[in-house]
């Protein structure tokens, strides 16, 4: 990236700043001594370095994908990343006054404590590599509610934790997934006991700090039978010239009955690759949805899947990207039916602004055991200018002849007599076309709590400045 | 001076190729024109240019607000001096409902923050006036409207907005003939000293209902006659033809 177009970009992104906060610990590059320290610092058992170490070996045998967004320029600077680095902070402080006071005030201008006070049960805070604050509602907490750092789950839920980690996502599953098995630090651990209803959401919000950096957060959320949970996710980073890397691995099991959601709204700048695995699977009864809001990155290449293994399990998967000028957004979805009634839908809205490009890759499996099951897939894509980009990719499997399936794509503009309408009513054109691109992704964002909704508008109406005329 | 909208001398062109050709046409405040004349006249092209929709070319002329040559200015820009047009074919955009559209153009049309009392207060009036049901105002903006629907909610914007000026282009074309009586009505409550309007139209039926001061025919890009209301009876009965050549003559000579 040229100073200009950083220049240019680092005005239109808030959230650009960087601290002043020199790590405690910094690793470089990608080899076994790393992730040996990284367990180290960590003081994990046995089993996990070994699983670790046997991951970062499935990550050098795995080619790189070839399909989806170019990502040789990643590939040549893999060496070069800081892997693991921690800040000077303690571990899962429980009050904000704990925090060092130079990342507390990072937080509290992404007015993430104010938050916490109003509409969340609890919050988690990482910065770079560790979680500096984590902390849920005590009501909860004395409700058998687990909300810890992934470390924390290690150390205090060990059995809890080995049965279920890695059993959805497993390092085999692509290569990145298992580039974040060998090096994942931070993310949550979450447990909601047998018929507890946790009312308003969790939230972890992933701060990078440190240039040319990678972060690997891991998040394990099992959501007991009947239980019910709302875990938002969100994250920002400074603007660097140089390119950073953020590889998640999220795995939720949803048990008998149990209802879930996962929502994210992720603002990266765009230096960032962002090549994130989430996966549900969903038991008999069970439901789980997916909002992914993707905003910012260089390129995203992130599918969340949900795995519908019990009767009558079901599941949503709902989408917004929005690719602007140097961003390559390659989303979507995978739903697979793996037991008879059940049931699922994909809603993908992808907004290309400028050279932008947006591409929803989709698959939906329904296998020969799952009778009846229902799948309805609907992906639009709105292009603002005459460059933009969009394509799609919807493969479809289907197994078993009682499945109906339902598909449906479009690609629409932003159409000049829309805009001509809106503003002979006295709307300005920037506006009004904020207003349209709202308006198409309406059906996805009104599922949001009220206070990202405010904010994901506020981030659109900012990416439209001046997008048209 | 008395205030008025006035276009003069009016050339427009669309891809090198002239719709308009010399409008001459004053509207002051308190009056309510028609403009009637046969299809492709350039009636919608008068309307929309003057609304500033970017498509057409101004090769000369002038359209004066309250005496201010509005033809430099954004269509955003010419609404907030209180200009309206009702679209011909108004523009669906799915997922933005009425009530929220409204209560934004509301704020850009007066530069101010607009209390949400105030907004229903508007709104609830206009909705009684067009004898039209509340569940219309939160549903998407034309999205799956009938024809008649969409003509409604033009006025209903109108109603709201409080344009000094408003164009109104074939709202009567789609309306049942009970909602053209209501839908008249809302016109009608618009009309006063502070008020002008150019109403756009095919039929007579509609001017039996808003009844005009002035009615004007435009014929090949240019207002060929202008009379008063019984110049709309004489339409209906007669047609375009003998204007053609009543014109055609007067221009040999
Ligand atoms: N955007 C455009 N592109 C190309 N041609 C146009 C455009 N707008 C208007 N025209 C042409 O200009 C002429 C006048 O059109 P206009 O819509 O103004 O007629 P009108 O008098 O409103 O007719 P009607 O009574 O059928 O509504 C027509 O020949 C039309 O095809
Ligand atoms: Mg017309």
């Amino acid at each position: 990236m040229s100073e200009t177009e950083l220049k240019h970009i680092s005005e239109d992104y808030q959230w650009g700043f960087a601290d002043e906060v020199e790590p405690e610990v910094k690793l470089k590059g990608l080899t076994p001594e790393v992730v040996r320290a990284i367990s180290e610092i960590k003081g994990e058992p046995d089993w996990l370095l070994e699983f670790r170490l046997k991951a970062l070996e499935t990550y050098f045998e795995k080619p790189w994908p070839r399909w989806g967004p170019d990502l040789a320029e990643l590939e040549r600077q893999m060496d070069d990343f800081y892997y693991y680095v921690k800040p000077p902070a303690r571990e899962n402080a429980r009050s904000w006054d704990e925090v060092p006071e130079e990342i507390r005030r990072t937080y509290e201008k992404l007015g993430i404590p104010e938050a916490e006070q109003k509409v969340l049960a609890g919050v988690g805070a990482q910065y770079d590599s560790e979680m500096v604050y984590h902390s849920i509602k005590e009501e909860l907490e004395k409700q058998g509610v687990i909300f810890k750092s992934i470390e924390d789950g290690v150390r205090e839920h060990e059995d809890l934790f080995r049965e279920y980690f890695a059993k959805v996502v497993p390092p085999t599953d692509n290569k990145f997934a298992a580039l974040n098995s060998a090096l994942f630090s931070g993310g949550s651990f979450v447990y909601v006991p047998p018929g507890v209803e946790v009312e308003v959401p969790l939230q972890a919000y992933f701060r990078v700090n440190t240039e040319g950096f990678g972060q690997f957060e891991r998040t394990l959320i099992i959501v007991d039978e009947g239980a019910k949970v709302h875990y938002i996710e969100g994250c920002t980073a400074p603007i660097y010239t140089t390119e950073a890397l953020h590889t998640g691995v999220i795995e939720i099991i949803v048990r008998k009955g149990a209802e879930s959601r996962y929502t994210t709204i992720q603002n990266w700048p765009i230096n960032m690759y962002n090549l994130v695995t989430q996966r549900a699977l969903v038991e008999e009864g069970g439901y789980h949805m997916w909002l992914d809001g993707n905003l910012g990155s260089k390129v995203t290449m992130k599918y969340p899947s949900s795995v519908l293994r019990g009767p009558g399990a079901r599941s949503e998967i709902l989408s917004i990207a929005f690719a602007g000028d140097g961003q390559h957004l390659d989303t979507g979805a995978k739903l697979i039916f793996a037991a008879p009634e059940t049931s699922g839908s994909i809603v993908s809205k992808s907004i290309s602004k400028g050279e932008g490009r947006s591409s929803y890759r989709g698959l939906v499996k329904v296998l020969s055991r799952a009778d009846r099951a229902r799948v309805n897939v609907e992906c639009d894509a709105l292009l603002v200018n005459e460059n933009s980009k969009t394509d799609t990719y919807p493969y479809m499997e289907i197994a078993n002849e009682t499945a109906s399936v339902g598909h449906e794509a479009t690609v629409s503009r932003l159409a000049d007599d829309q805009i001509f309408y809106l503003t002979t009513r006295g709307i300005p054109e920037d506006e009004a076309a904020a207003l349209i691109v709202r308006g198409f992704i309406e059906p996805v964002a009104k599922e949001l709590p009220l206070e990202f909704a405010v904010e994901l508008n506020r981030l659109i109406e900012l990416e439209m400045e001046g997008s048209v005329g | 001076m008395t205030k008025m909208l006035e276009i003069r001398d009016l050339w427009i062109n669309v891809d090198g190729r002239p719709i308009l050709k010399g409008v001459n046409l004053t509207i002051p405040r308190g009056e309510v024109h028609a403009l009637m004349g046969p299809n492709g006249a350039g009636k919608s092209t008068l309307g929309k240019v003057i609304a500033g929709d970017p498509s057409y070319q101004v090769v000369k002329g002038e359209v004066l607000l309250d005496g201010e040559n509005i033809l430099g200015l954004e269509p955003d820009e010419r609404a907030r001096k209180g200009l309206f047009l009702a679209f011909q074919y108004p523009v669906e955009v799915p997922g933005v409902t009425i009530a929220n559209f409204l209560r934004l153009a509301l704020q850009a049309r007066f530069g101010r923050e607009v209390p949400l009392t105030e907004f229903y207060a508007k709104l609830q009036r206009a909705v009684e006036v067009l004898e039209w049901d509340e569940a219309y105002l939160t549903r998407y903006l034309n999205e799956g409207f009938s024809g008649g629907e969409k003509k409604r909610n033009e006025i209903l914007q109108l109603m709201v907005l409080e344009p000094a000026y408003a164009i109104l282009d074939e709202t009567d074309s789609g309306l049942d003939i009970d909602a053209l009586k209501i839908v008249a009505g809302g016109v009608n409550a618009m009309r006063g000293p502070d008020f002008g309007a150019l109403v756009i139209t095919h039929y007579q039926r509609l001017l039996g209902y808003i009844v005009p001061d002035v009615v004007h025919v435009m014929m090949d890009g240019r207002i060929v006659k202008t009379g008063g209301r019984e110049l709309a009876l004489e339409l209906e009965e007669r047609g375009y033809d003998w204007l053609g050549e009543e014109v055609g003559a007067q221009e040999a000579t």
